[in-house]
């Protein structure tokens, strides 16, 4: 395979919440990707010094422009400069797609369950915006555990998905005024209730935090899901 | 398994196993020879990436593959041995 380094420019930045950022980035001969693959980006330093950090594409291919979604660690070396500093027409590397296992094809007819833990939001909703794209793909049901209602990223494109695409909340810390459910980690509760249109063998996706993703694969099985059929990203 | 340190899974492998392999990795199959749980690269727990990236088996926490990247090479050693290949990537 051999990927080579590629230019990218930085040509939009958008803020997601207050501390994430949606990067546009073009590139030149991208060779397009798959819903859940990733990119490495490679930071280099005037002394020469380089760092490598892993970026879920947030959306599908679109020509040469890449979007990525890059929540700022507090006291992370790469994050705060890519998301707050790198200028708009400034250059970094990046090395990619990376990635063939955890993906989401259009093909796929099968009703589909995505979960994500804060951040990991950014590969299911590529796989969310694909699904868009292709009109015969099963529906999916998105479970989306955030923070506060501050912290949902991609607003527009999860509460206009139609009747294909079920979104459903689960705020851990704060929820909005009126909310049924009190704020709280996601519980079997939550899940039992989004696996309610899965069939046999349909594909789950989780990605979120190290602590996130077990608890809630090891839930779903549980549930009746088969491990087979779970696919996870952790991200530490 | 339990323990202190936060690990990530074998997708973070696909950018550094590209330097030395030709075909995509994390969807490559893989039995682990202590526990006989299989799965794919991708669902290896995978600690690092400084000095060297460790990928353990889910089950039993038997070392699958290391990588440790240098200047100009790849170094890949698979199972738990010594034995280890080294790599020029420049």
């Amino acid at each position: 395979m051999r990927l080579s380094w590629r230019t990218a420019r930085l040509v939009e930045r958008r803020a997601q919440t207050a501390t994430a950022r949606t990067l546009v980035l073009t590139v030149p001969d991208w060779p397009g990707h798959l819903a859940g693959q990733h990119v490495d980006v490679r930071l280099t330093a005037d002394d020469g010094y380089q760092a490598v950090r892993s970026y879920s594409l947030a959306a599908p291919p679109d020509a040469d422009r890449i979007e990525l979604g890059v929540q700022t660690v507090e006291s992370g070396e790469v994050s705060p400069y890519l998301a707050d500093e790198l200028p708009v027409g400034a250059d970094v590397e990046v090395r990619g797609p990376l990635g063939n296992w955890f993906v989401w094809r259009p093909e796929e007819t099968r009703p589909a369950l995505l979960v994500a833990g804060g951040s990991g939001v950014v590969p299911l909703a590529a796989m969310i915006r694909a699904h868009g794209r292709a009109g015969t793909a099963g529906p999916l049901t998105l479970l989306y555990s955030a923070r506060t209602p501050d912290d949902v990223w991609y607003r527009d494109d999860l509460d206009g998905g139609g009747e294909r695409l079920d979104v459903r909340y689960v705020y851990t810390r704060r929820a909005p005024l009126g909310s049924v459910r009190p704020p709280g980690r996601v519980a079997r509760a939550d899940l039992d209730q989004a696996v309610a249109r899965l069939v046999k063998d349909s594909p789950v996706f989780v990605c979120g935090p190290t602590a996130f993703v077990e608890t809630v694969s090891d839930a779903l099985v549980d549930l009746g899901c088969s491990p087979d059929a779970i696919r996870t990203e952790r991200f530490g | 398994m339990t323990d202190d340190l936060t690990h990530m899974d074998g997708n973070c492998l696909a950018g550094p196993l590209s330097e030395i392999l030709a075909v995509e990795p994390t969807a490559a199959w893989w039995r682990c020879p202590q526990c006989g749980r299989s799965g794919t690269l991708a669902q290896l727990h995978v600690y690092g990436p400084e000095p060297g990236m460790t990928a353990v088996c889910p089950g039993c926490a038997y070392i699958a593959l290391r990588l440790v990247k240098e200047e100009d090479h790849v170094w890949l050693a698979l199972g738990s041995g010594t034995s280890a290949v080294r790599f020029r990537t420049a």
